[in-house]
């Protein structure tokens, strides 16, 4: 046998990249928010997280050992990266079996239901999230207010995110320079010192792991830029045309969950568009229904839905943007 | 900044471990296969019988129809037989075997080492000398190269494109070439000019070369016309279309040639190929090719002549290493793993790579996580990861919507993929699906 030589067609050499690398990349990424929660919220952030990769791990291997019937392939980070993303989406005093049951819907439900990793067309960890804010809307919008790391699990105190209270002072009839001295300043949310999910809150935290995806070459700048960019741009069109009823785009940037959605939900590769063109609308789409659901919708945040919503289009843009093909001849006329 | 293509391309590890050694002379070999198709178009027709007696240089094979080649005998001696052969693709052709006596050139043959500068041929002369020689694109495409020094009426070219980029991984023998035949090289461009009548040609080297191009760019200074240029390193900058577009940002239509954007694309090998041919009388019977691998114990850079089984130049290597695992003709990227040792060297063959068992094995294929990344490894701007999808399903007509025909096989979409999945294998059954709908299509009307 020694002597025999490999014949297959080319290429003959590979890249060094595979799919557990570039998911574990990611969790590497999320890490400086993971030790930032932790730092805010005490152990409880440990616990939700726990309880949700733990629970994301369980359910994935039990659908391939006793459904799927196939190797099991939960090392190869798509899984944690789930659970991660699940708990940074919720309060860090959310109820253990409430988090379980969001793992399952994301796991059993969003991602095996199609076939498992590659292709579920909705971001699995949003569908779990959702799940949750409309079965359990008391505990999934009760947000501990930041207290370090001495804070229990059910002890914290919880108060209302910048997000809502903005929301409900508009609907009271309260001006935003009314509403100002109640929210925290922009250096507060940038460094993540204020009300909201686990991993949501540290804006710096979130920028460190996206540059090292950029590094990285993890994921490219069209995504989430596009998100923020036109974030930004509708809303200081909004604030321009009245100060007094709509907040400033650094406010709408920094709160909530437009960052984490941006950096980390949106740029899932299995539920993203794939070609630059279609990302930057992708982007865009995020970013412009966002803002629509804030000023406009029920709810005081609206990154999980918009990212949601446009998970929807995904195929569609994938069939009808293609990128520019080299030599592609300009049709005259 | 330095000047590269815009879209796509990957960045393989280099390993140019032979790009600090001189060439040496491979001793002749004690019998040669030379193949009756070197080239791209219609196999060269016999013109010697069984016992014949050759000289080095005497033409054995002649070209039929316009897109052909010549082929000559690289060592003096005795037809053995005219028989099949295995080739670097892996299908059997046909070849002249000579079992090699003494080595007597052609008389014809200018052998002194005197560097000729003066160019006496005509335009027409030199084309006839290049159809005579039996001069191929060196580059790997081996298409003959008087059909590319002819422009057709109503073509005109107004740039000539000297192609040194060799982006292939652990390949150096343009390198060496342009390092140790520089002078010869730039004639050859010259001559090239000449038969193409412009007055501009313009050389292309990756910066991961920079002797070769400091080297060119001081001897250039005599010549006229003739500029060289450092590009980024980046595979596939050596694609005719990825080059033009790096150097004068013209892109070549899909289906089109480069002619089309007026200009015309040659190897440095075939420069220095022309040089010989035209200037010393000497038909293409050698080459310079890279014998590398990270297990062999003395690589380098050979000039090899036609027909020598690929184990001759193994051995002048050190030998066949232990932990051979595959062996490759050509470059990693695009290059042919050969099935047999006794294969021989053609005028296309620019590098033997040995790899190690341990990377020759592919990894196991898994899910596809749509990541994209072999979208922005597309130098030609497709969609690997759907035409292979269409092509695993059969779904011929719309993998030829898609532009399936564009694909050059550069191999970028495999060499990125981070799940292993072999998209261009698929892509190459779609093509070839696609290629014969077409014919038959072409058929019916």
């Amino acid at each position: 046998m020694s002597n025999l030589i490999n014949v297959s067609p080319s290429p003959h050499t590979y890249g060094k990249e595979t799919t557990r690398k570039l998911m574990f990349g990611v969790v590497i990424a999320l890490l400086p928010a993971l030790f930032t929660s932790i730092f805010y919220f005490g152990y409880s952030a440990i616990i939700v997280t726990s309880a949700s990769v733990i629970s994301c791990l369980l359910f994935e291997y039990l659908i391939q050992r006793f459904i799927f019937k196939k190797p099991i392939s939960i090392t190869d980070g798509s899984a944690l990266v789930t659970g991660l993303l699940l708990a940074f989406n919720v309060p860090s005093n959310l109820p253990v079996f409430i988090i379980i049951i969001g793992s399952f819907v994301s796991i059993a439900i969003a991602k095996m239901t199609f076939g498992g990793l590659g292709n579920n067309p909705f971001n699995p960890a949003l569908v779990g999230r959702v799940f949750m804010l409309i079965s359990f809307p008391v505990q999934m919008t009760s947000w501990p207010v930041p207290a370090g790391f001495g804070t229990g699990y059910t002890d914290a105190v919880t108060g209302a995110t910048p997000l809502a209270i903005i929301k409900e002072g508009l609907k009271n009839g309260e001006s935003i320079s009314q509403l100002v001295t109640q929210i925290p300043t922009p250096a507060q949310m940038f460094l993540g010192d204020m009300g909201g999910s686990v991993g949501e809150v540290a804006a710096v935290a979130l920028l460190i792991g996206f540059i090292y995806m950029l590094v990285r070459k993890i994921i490219t700048w069209h995504i989430p830029v596009s998100v923020a960019g036109s974030l930004v741009i509708f809303t200081t069109i909004l604030w321009l045309i009245n100060p007094e009823k709509n907040a400033d785009p650094l406010f709408h940037l920094l709160a909530g969950g437009v960052l984490l959605g941006a950096i980390f939900m949106a740029t899932d590769y299995v539920t993203s568009p794939m070609n630059p063109k279609a990302m930057i609308i992708y982007g865009c789409g995020i970013g412009i229904l966002t803002v629509v659901i804030r000023i406009w919708g029920a709810y005081p945040e609206g990154v999980s839905f918009a990212i949601l919503i446009m998970n929807a289009f995904v195929p569609l843009m994938n069939a009808y943007l293609k990128p520019k093909r080299f030599g592609e001849e300009v049709k005259n006329g | 900044m330095l000047r590269t293509f815009p879209v796509g391309g990957v960045h393989p590890q280099e390993n140019k471990i032979t790009a600090v050694s001189p060439v040496q002379v491979l001793p002749v070999p004690s019998s040669v296969a030379i193949p009756l198709s070197q080239h791209i178009g219609t196999p060269a027709a016999v013109i010697v019988n069984k016992g014949d007696k050759v000289k080095t240089g005497q033409k054995i094979a002649e070209s039929r129809g316009f897109v052909s080649s010549n082929i000559h005998s690289s060592v003096s001696g005795k037809i053995n037989r005219i028989d099949s052969v295995i080739d670097t693709t892996g299908y059997k052709q046909t070849a002249v075997f000579i079992d090699t006596e003494g080595d007597e050139w052609m008389e014809t043959i200018d052998r002194s080492d005197e560097i000729v500068t003066d160019i006496k041929l005509t335009s027409e002369e030199i084309i006839k000398r290049c159809l005579e020689s039996g001069i191929v694109g060196l580059g790997g495409a081996t298409f003959p190269s008087h059909v590319k020094l002819t422009v057709p009426a109503g073509k005109k070219c107004d740039v000539l494109i000297i192609n040194g980029v060799e982006c292939e991984p652990y390949l150096t023998s343009d390198h060496r070439l342009m390092l140790e035949r520089g002078e010869e090289v730039l004639i050859g461009v010259s001559i090239i000019m000449k038969a193409l009548k412009v007055n501009r040609a313009m050389i292309g080297i990756e910066n991961n070369k920079k002797d070769a191009a400091g080297h060119l760019t001081k001897l250039a200074g005599a010549f006229n016309g003739i500029s060289v240029h450092e590009l980024k390193v980046k595979y596939p900058q050596g694609a005719e279309k990825q080059l033009i577009k790096a150097l004068i940002n013209r892109e070549v239509p899909s289906g089109k040639l480069p002619l089309d954007v007026n200009c015309v694309v040659h190897n440095v090998g075939t420069a220095f190929a022309v040089y010989e041919a035209v200037q010393k009388n000497k038909p293409l019977i050698e080459r310079v090719v890279t014998i590398t691998g990270k297990s062999l114990s003395n690589p380098g850079n050979f000039l090899v002549r036609t027909g020598t089984p690929v184990i001759r130049l193994i051995e002048a290597a050190g030998g066949l290493p232990e932990d051979t695992g595959k062996i490759i003709s050509g470059g990693p990227m695009m290059g042919k793993a050969l099935s047999s040792l006794d294969v021989p060297i053609v005028k296309g063959t620019s590098g033997i790579i040995l790899l190690p068992r341990d990377e020759s094995v592919r990894s196991e294929i898994k899910a596809c996580i749509r990541c994209a990344k072999c979208v922005s490894a597309c130098p030609l701007g497709l969609e690997p990861f759907l035409l292979m999808t269409l092509s695993e399903k059969g779904l011929f007509e719309r993998a030829e919507h898609e532009r399936i025909t564009d694909c050059m096989e550069c191999g970028s979409c495999s060499f990125t993929c981070p799940a292993g999945r072999p998209l261009l294998d698929y892509i190459r059954l779609g093509k070839s699906n696609v290629i014969k709908m077409a014919r038959e299509r072409l058929v019916k009307q």
